[in-house]
């Protein structure tokens, strides 16, 4: 874990840049910087009058507008026999909640049917965190999703997003995400600080609504909890090219898996990714990535709660993430395709401590990948296709009968969904799984429904 | 190691400083608005139209090529009334480019400048994808032009105020040629005053509305939901009573369904290009509507 006070450094630097003024310029480079100074005030002036003069313009038509309104209103009032209230200004006093942020409800609901005991899952080779297992049995009301967002004013913009889910009877709600971005920092930075889902991966930083799939592929589930989130701050930058470069890092508070306990005086999380992409043609577009996540972990319990398995040590992970898209004339709305695939390798260094056993120390590297296409043959209609497989090093006889010990099955996992959707804010989808990430074979079934209500915010690619 | 990050942020903050180049960089979501910036920008802007003539603007996404575009444009030229809604928030949150974001002098919305039609009174989803700011498809009606091509060619003046003068005389050119070629369009098309029409989505009300044409049915049961066989076989009933000069549709509607009922009530299905590109022909903003009156007019013709 050296490399965090350089990350720290280097975002010092970024700031250092920002603030520094260049030094050393002779005379004549000084003359210049004058000469542009003064033409950058008088196009300054110049277009501020340029707006005055509109502004004024748009002023006096707006009240032309409000008299003719008021007029029609008056005139309307005198015809009508009933006697009315006093005309009122045509355009309603503005109120305070017109600045309300954007509210945006997603209902997202499940049903899921398991030929196995759900109670029984578990995949050999990994001691899953929460959200790496299956989902409860049967029909459930699922999560739903609130959303709010703004611009919180010229060069900020909040998000929040807060989860309701009902589990074991017991109704909880959690912060998903609650950030605030900036819109307006120069030379192509962005910067996000508070709780966000991180940038590593493709699927990782989407969220579950617009996912393609009931459920998250089975390395996502194992590696990143199903979607890895934290507490803490994110710089991206953009290149100046045609060709999209998008390289950031993340410095985060390390309570979440793959991390655990806030270690480094909470700061036990670094990410950095890179990604690129562009169209090919008016049909095809893409994007590709690398991303690398190191996590401390300090005492992570996975497993079962009441017998958990713990874990102290470091996580390595890297990720390598592509995805296509095609439409005819790049048009979506009639037929598209989607190929997307992620590559998750991870090594665990630490002691490992089995439930009900002694600590035992661990080294070992594990990897896993996904492929899954989504074509959508007529409007309103697609058809998908996931592959999912993971891997991993033998552990030596110390770990048989734990977790750890893949007793040497690779776990796969098929999917094939068809979903429909009415409109854009609505969707039915039909699940199979033929779920061999188990020793034994499962059959799993989902039927599921996502709705979206109210303001409904642009999504990533 | 930590040396080498240092250098590296540096050399990414000094390649980004050093990008910048003559030409204004214009950013357009609809070719239309690209067509327009070429008209009053000539040589001085550089011009990039994120969609094509056969694209359906609704359904764009913020593609990572259009993320890298936006991040250094001066200025973004799109319709607004909610036609971007579903990708333009993405790009200028992500495109990490002050100059673009909403209230900037980089940020043009064409829709502010016009009169905008079919403003909902009351709004909700089960009348389908509803604009709440109004009918937002403008472009579709040569007069609205004039007004955004002025209020243009003073935000390129404001944005580039060395070359102010080269876009106010481009502009007095355009206006100038624009009226004539008003002028000769209506003359054309006085015979399609008053016709009854059925378009494929209701997109065309600000060209009825130049044309005088009347919109009795649209294929798609609702705004944004495919044509169903249900209800085209109710618009064909209509046909019966209310009968039509000719179906309409854009280049990237699914050309069955207005096929369908062209055959059934035996009249003409038309595609006309909404924007720039969207037919061989419709190469810039005057043959775009050349271009359409032909078509109408070859459609009615006895």
């Amino acid at each position: 874990m050296n490399s965090t006070p350089s990350w720290a450094l280097a975002f010092v630097a970024i700031v250092a840049v920002f603030v520094s003024t260049p030094s050393g310029a002779t005379d004549r480079a000084e003359i210049a910087a004058i000469h542009q100074e003064i033409q950058t005030m008088k196009a300054h002036y110049e277009a501020r009058i340029a707006a005055l003069e509109g502004r004024l313009a748009r002023a006096e038509q707006a009240t032309k507008t409000v008299d003719a309104k008021a007029e029609a209103a008056q005139t309307a009032v005198a015809t009508s026999a009933v006697a009315a209230a006093p005309p009122v200004a045509a355009s309603a006093p503005a109120s305070t909640n017109a600045f309300n942020p954007a509210i945006g409800l997603i209902l997202d609901a499940k049903a899921r049917y398991y030929a196995r005991d759900a109670g029984d899952f578990h995949i050999p080779g990994f001691s899953l965190p929460d959200g790496g297992g299956l989902g409860v049995e049967g029909l459930g009301v699922g999560e739903s999703e609130l959303n709010f967002y703004a611009n919180i004013d010229d060069k900020l913009y909040g998000s929040l997003t807060t989860a309701v889910a009902e589990e074991n009877g017991d109704t909880t709600v959690s912060v998903e995400e609650a950030f605030m971005q900036t819109l307006t920092l120069p030379q192509g930075f962005t910067i996000k600080a508070g709780r966000f889902f991180s940038s590593v991966g493709y699927l990782n930083s989407t969220h579950a609504h617009t996912d393609d799939f009931a459920d998250r592929p089975l390395p996502n589930r194992v590696f990143l909890n199903g979607q890895f989130g934290d507490d803490g701050v994110q710089l991206r930058w953009l290149a100046p090219t045609d060709l999209y470069v998008e390289l950031g890092g993340e410095l985060l508070r390390g309570a979440s898996y793959p991390a655990a306990g806030a270690s480094d005086n909470g700061k036990g999380t670094w990410t950095a990714f890179g990604h690129v992409g562009g169209d090919v043609g008016d049909s095809n577009s893409w994007r590709a990535g690398l991303s690398y996540l190191a996590a401390q972990a300090n005492h992570r319990d996975t497993s079962t709660p009441d017998a958990p398995d713990l874990f102290s040590g470091d996580v390595d992970m890297w990720i390598v993430d592509a995805v296509w898209k095609w439409a005819p004339n790049g048009d979506m709305a009639n037929r598209n395709f989607k190929l997307q695939g992620e590559y998750f390798a991870r090594a665990e260094k630490g002691r490992y401590t089995p439930a009900g056993g002694v600590a035992l120390p661990l080294s070992f590297g594990q990897d896993g990948f996904y492929v899954q296409s989504i074509y959508q043959f007529v409007p309103q209609w697609r058809v998908g296709l996931r592959y999912a497989q993971l891997d991993g090093e033998r552990l030596g006889p110390l770990f048989t009968g734990t977790a750890l010990d893949n007793r040497g099955h690779t776990p796969w996992d098929l999917s094939a969904m068809l979903d429909w959707s009415n409109s854009e804010f609505s969707r039915i989808r039909l699940q199979y799984n033929r779920d061999h990430s188990g020793l034994r074979p499962d059959d799993q079934v989902v039927v599921q429904y996502i709705m979206s209500l109210g303001a409904h915010g642009a999504h990533q690619f | 190691m930590k040396r080498s990050v240092i250098t590296f942020v540096v050399i990414l903050v000094v390649l980004s400083a050093t990008s910048a180049s003559a030409a204004l960089k214009i950013f357009a979501c609809e070719p239309e608005w690209e067509a327009l910036a070429q008209e009053i920008g000539g040589p001085d802007v550089s011009t990039f139209s994120a969609t094509t003539g056969l694209q359906d603007p609704h359904q764009v996404q913020a593609r990572p090529s259009l993320l890298a575009k936006a991040r250094r444009a001066d200025l973004l030229i799109c319709t607004g009334a909610e036609l971007e809604i579903g990708w333009l928030p993405m790009i200028q949150r992500q495109a990490a480019n002050p100059q673009i974001q909403a209230g900037q002098p980089g940020y043009f919305q064409a829709a502010d400048y016009v009169r905008i039609l079919e403003v909902p009174t009351a709004l909700d989803r089960s009348a389908g994808d509803v604009h709440a700011q109004g009918n937002p498809h403008v472009q579709t009606d040569p007069r609205n032009y004039a007004p955004i091509a002025k209020a243009l060619a003073a935000r390129l003046a404001q944005l580039d105020a060395a070359n102010a003068a080269r876009y106010a005389s481009r502009y007095a050119d355009f206006s100038t040629r624009w009226e004539q070629a008003l002028a000769r369009w209506q003359e054309q098309a006085s015979s399609l005053k008053g016709m009854a029409i059925v378009v494929h989505h209701h997109s065309w009300t600000y060209l009825e509305n130049w044309l005088g044409l009347q919109e009795i049915a649209s294929l798609e049961p609702k705004p944004g939901l495919p044509p169903s066989g249900v209800h085209l076989t109710e618009v064909l009933a209509q046909l019966k009573s209310q009968p039509v000069k000719f179906i309409v549709r854009t280049p990237y509607n699914d050309e069955r369904a207005s096929q369908w009922l062209a055959e059934r009530a035996g009249v003409p299905a038309v595609m006309l290009a909404d924007t720039v590109g969207g037919t061989p022909a419709a190469h810039d903003l005057f043959t775009l509507f050349d271009d359409t009156l032909q078509r109408l007019l070859k459609a009615v013709r006895p």
